[in-house]
């Protein structure tokens, strides 16, 4: 049975109770103490820093040429916090139970609330540090709303947020290198952990640019190395992201806990072609104001202008009328792809679906109007002045969209449809973030603790900078209390070199395998299989056939790549095909995942399992756990569960109507 | 959307890594979809090249979507290529007409060293940031967020001068290599926020000497950087810094 080690006692006071209680170093002990952060996204920059300015000593690795690369910085909407600065209602308890329920009840009770706790904290560390978020004209904080509630507890900086979050916490970490706290490694990639007496006790790293090996000793390991939404190959992932730090550590020993949660996010930019090497997002908060719709009748050809409001089918309006526009990611992608199955689809492809500015544009002129005492405004005036409202919330969005498809989208409504973007499943681990081995913890979206089989929007920003500044700083001291009595142990020891051979022969066989497939072409074979069996919707037969056809892959993979260039130097072909021989492991444990989740919930849809009405139906009774998968041998793994106890909040099924 | 497929030559800049000499290689690369993004483009071709037992073209790109400053390269004669505030990587090949010759090189400055054919070395940024490009506040010590106004046209002005994504097209376009605009920038950022206040002499002294030591050369207004800039940083945050950095060496203790 797992030990997630929540504390006892209230909900609510379960981490005001950890903090007052748990193990403390001293700072003279700190300085002795190396630390190693892998990835410095907002989760493992803002960790990197809050260590190094308590004082331990940080290694920091990350694979681009800078730590300000991470992809937390195309994050564009926003970050939540219950400050309910807007007075509508918002509280701890609330956020808590809107991510809970927005994560259809498979999330952890206690780390929720927690997050929740130390989401108000975030926003003014932030604001200490510099982050220029929107504000009113009164000089306060301006928030917005996003899917999934009822109350404005968004903050943002127009659709960039996660650019001027990422950059605070870089900013930070660049302030602790200049102090001599944090070492940083950039253009490094972690390709093990190195376990001695069963601790993680150091990593092996490649120097991306010589192809080195390096050893480095760490009396603990934080991976913090993002999601691994790139296994389908098209994804809203930069083309870097990866799962290879997970994938190892779960070789290691670590369990991977469900992966078959993975979020497809409902309002990107539609495939153009067989070209296509990655999708761009569409921020969630374009869905506060515009609205989403599709023909009437099916395979209308006119275009969007041409067809008049009484024969448009605004079908999250129709379906979700509490909610409207604003439901949960996995429920309005589904209800697009409902739509594009059933012949509704628009555009040349037939997959995708309107998001339409047209009303909010004219409802922001007519306030504009108002706003400057033009009452005999025309028509077009209201227009030209709503455009330019639209222009100041999501202009940066509205820029991207047109310089992707060459359409103006003030003019017409955009081309939508869902793409792979964000993964909840992750590396298991307790309340304290550490994973089942000792000393190995995973922070932010490499984790898979806080969002259950659904994320709400605003809330992976959130997750990494909670885990980040506020939950790793105490929870690691508790742990390194007591390691301040074992000396650090040097890189010659022998698990160290045994590690580094293991991986130096693995970039070899990968090397000398000299077939003829590029990576590329079979990252893109993987990502087939898995967006057709294990994205929006999955079935028994399915699944099966994906694991099938996954093994075969792997077995084509390893032993016709093709990898071009030399082992010892810059070499972007090797770093690529040593992540896409993890994706591809990872892809068959995720349709395992799936197989054996015989229910529908949040994320995962599994056909066999649907309300009347294709809803997903979830099974309590028998699912209300985390899947946490042990591998043991090649092609297998041994399911572990961790049981989740629901204290305060009743499950129900979710619903936006 | 209707499509045009291309035939188009590309000359790219080639070299093996920082201590070889380089030189311009030219490809042909044919029905190029106008609907592909740049790199993309670049993508079918390294794919050709790999099956066919040639090294692939190295290039640095992350995001894709014009956010991380990963991708970079001189296109035509441009940074980030022919499309006004745009990065290479949203770059499409609707900008180009079938039978065009194509130009491709890396950033070039001495302070940005090559590593491999199109990707260079940007170390230089980041040490500029760890001179003073920041607030000193530990974590855990913020009051709270609403207790200190900040006029909105403030914070809006900083907000406009934090966009820089630090991808160094300000210093590829200038014919100093000037790094004025990324650090003027930061400065900008800092300089209108009362959070930016307690260090902001210090903060400007510190990165402008770093500047200087990494090699950057020195800023003559022709504004080329300002014109190259994917996220439109004004050059009027260069006047801001230099009134800030005269401020602050006149009223220095």
């Amino acid at each position: 049975m797992l030990n997630s080690k929540i504390p006892a006692g209230n909900l609510d006071d379960k981490w005001v109770d950890y903090k007052g209680h748990c193990k403390l170093v001293n700072p003279a002990n700190k300085r002795k103490m190396e630390v190693i952060v892998v990835g410095t996204g907002l989760a493992g920059a803002s960790a990197a820093a809050s260590l190094g300015e308590l004082g331990y000593k940080v290694k920091a690795f990350c694979f681009q040429d800078s730590p300000r690369r991470a992809h937390s910085i195309a994050a564009q909407g926003g970050i939540n916090a219950a400050k309910n600065y807007q007075n509508d209602g918002d509280s701890v308890f609330r956020l808590f139970y809107d991510t809970i329920k927005g994560g259809d009840y498979r999330a952890r009770e206690a780390n929720v609330h927690r997050l929740a706790e130390v989401s108000g904290n975030i926003i003014d560390q932030c604001v200490a540090q510099g982050v220029p978020f929107a504000r009113e004209y009164g000089g306060l904080l301006s928030n917005r709303s996003f899917g999934g509630t009822q109350v404005q507890r968004t903050f943002y900086a127009a659709g960039q947020t996660g650019q001027q979050l990422l950059i605070g916490a870089y900013q930070a970490l660049e302030r602790q290198v200049a102090l001599g706290n944090v070492t940083m490694y950039s253009r490094h990639e972690m390709l093990d952990v190195v376990k001695i007496d069963g601790k993680a006790k150091g990593i092996i790293a490649r120097n991306l640019i010589t192809g080195e090996l390096e050893k480095h000793f760490g009396y603990a390991v934080l991976l913090c190395t993002g999601g691994y939404g790139n296994v389908f190959y098209l994804s809203t992932n930069a083309m870097g992201s990866n799962v290879t730090a997970a994938w190892k550590a779960h070789k290691q020993g670590a369990y991977f806990a469900n992966p078959c949660f993975t979020q497809i996010h409902p309002t990107c930019i539609p495939v153009s072609g067989d070209h296509q090497s990655k999708l761009t997002l569409m921020s969630e908060s374009l869905r506060n104001d515009g609205r989403i719709w599709v023909p009437k009748a099916k395979g209308d050809t006119r275009k969007p202008n041409e067809i008049p409001e009484e024969e448009r089918d605004y079908y999250l309006e129709r379906r979700y009328p509490a909610f409207g526009n604003l439901v949960p990611r996995d429920v309005a992608s589904r209800a697009a792809k409902e739509r594009c199955d059933a012949g509704f689809g628009v555009g040349t492809s037939k997959q995708a679906v309107y998001l339409d500015y047209a009303a909010a544009i004219e409802r922001y002129g007519k306030i504009e109007a108002s706003k400057q005492g033009l009452a005999n405004a025309t028509k077009e005036d209201i227009i030209v002045m709503g455009k330019e409202v639209v222009k100041e919330k999501y202009g940066n969005l509205f820029d991207m969209y047109a310089k992707i498809t060459g359409e103006n989208p003030y003019e017409v409504p955009m081309r939508i449809y869902p793409a792979v973007h964000y993964t909840m499943g992750g590396l298991w681990v307790d309340y304290e973030l550490q994973t089942n081995v000792p000393g190995l913890y995973a922070l932010g979206e490499a984790n898979f603790s806080d969002h259950g089989a659904n994320r709400l929007g605003a809330s992976a920003l959130m997750q990494g900078l909670a885990d980040g500044y506020f939950v790793i700083p105490y929870t690691l001291g508790n742990n390194l209390a007591d390691e301040i009595y074992n000396a650090p142990i040097p890189t010659t020891h022998p698990a160290f070199e045994a590690a580094e051979k293991a991986v130096a022969d693995r970039i070899a066989t990968l090397k000398n395998i000299n077939g003829k497939q590029s990576v590329e072409s079979f990252h893109k074979r993987l990502g087939k299989i898995i967006w057709n069996e294990c994205g929006m919707s999955r079935s028994e037969a399915g699944l099966k056939k994906a694991i099938a056809d996954v093994q075969a892959l792997k077995k084509e993979f390893w032993s016709d790549v093709r990898i071009p260039g030399e082992i010892n130097e810059y070499n972007p072909e090797l770093d690529k095909a040593n992540r896409v021989a993890d994706f591809i492991e990872l892809g068959e444990l995720m349709c395992i995942d799936a197989l054996n989740r015989n229910e529908s919930c949040g994320g995962h849809f599994r056909e066999e399992y649907q309300t009347p009405d294709g809803e997903a139906l979830r099974d309590d009774e028998n699912y209300m756990y985390v899947a946490a998968w042990e591998a043991k041998a090649e092609h297998e793994w041994e399911l572990h569960k961790e049981e989740l106890k629901y204290e305060v909040i009743k499950p129900s099924q979710r619903n936006y109507k | 959307m209707a499509h045009n497929n291309l035939n188009l030559k590309l000359k790219v800049w080639r070299q093996k890594n920082a201590n070889t000499t380089g030189a311009f290689v030219k490809y042909d690369v044919n029905d190029i979809s106008d609907e592909m993004s740049f790199l993309e483009m670049l993508d079918v071709l390294n794919e050709k090249l790999i099956v066919t037992g040639e090294e692939p073209i190295a290039f640095d790109h992350d995001c894709r979507e014009g956010i991380c400053g990963m991708c970079s390269l001189y296109i035509d004669g441009k940074p980030h290529g022919p499309w006004q505030a745009n990065t290479t990587c949203q770059l499409h090949m609707r900008a180009f007409k079938d039978g065009d010759t194509i130009t491709i090189e890396p950033w070039r400055s001495n302070a940005f060293p090559i590593v491999k054919d199109l990707t260079v070395d940007r170390g230089a940024f980041d040490r500029i940031i760890q001179a003073g490009g920041y607030v000193s506040v530990n974590t855990g010590n913020a009051v709270d967020g609403n207790s200190l106004p900040i006029n909105k046209d403030d914070a809006d002005a900083s907000f406009a001068a934090a966009m820089c994504i630090g991808c160094g097209a300000c210093v590829a376009a200038c014919k100093n290599s000037s790094a004025m605009l990324f650090l003027s920038a930061k400065v900008s950022h800092l300089a209108q926020l009362p959070q930016g206040e307690p260090e902001r002499k210090s903060r400007v002294l510190n990165m402008v000497a770093q500047m200087d030591k990494e090699g950057f050369g020195s800023c003559t207004n022709t504004g080329a950087c300002e014109a190259a800039c994917p996220k439109e940083i004004s050059i009027a945050n260069i006047a801001r810094l230099n009134k800030e950095y005269l401020r602050a060496g006149l009223t220095q203790e």
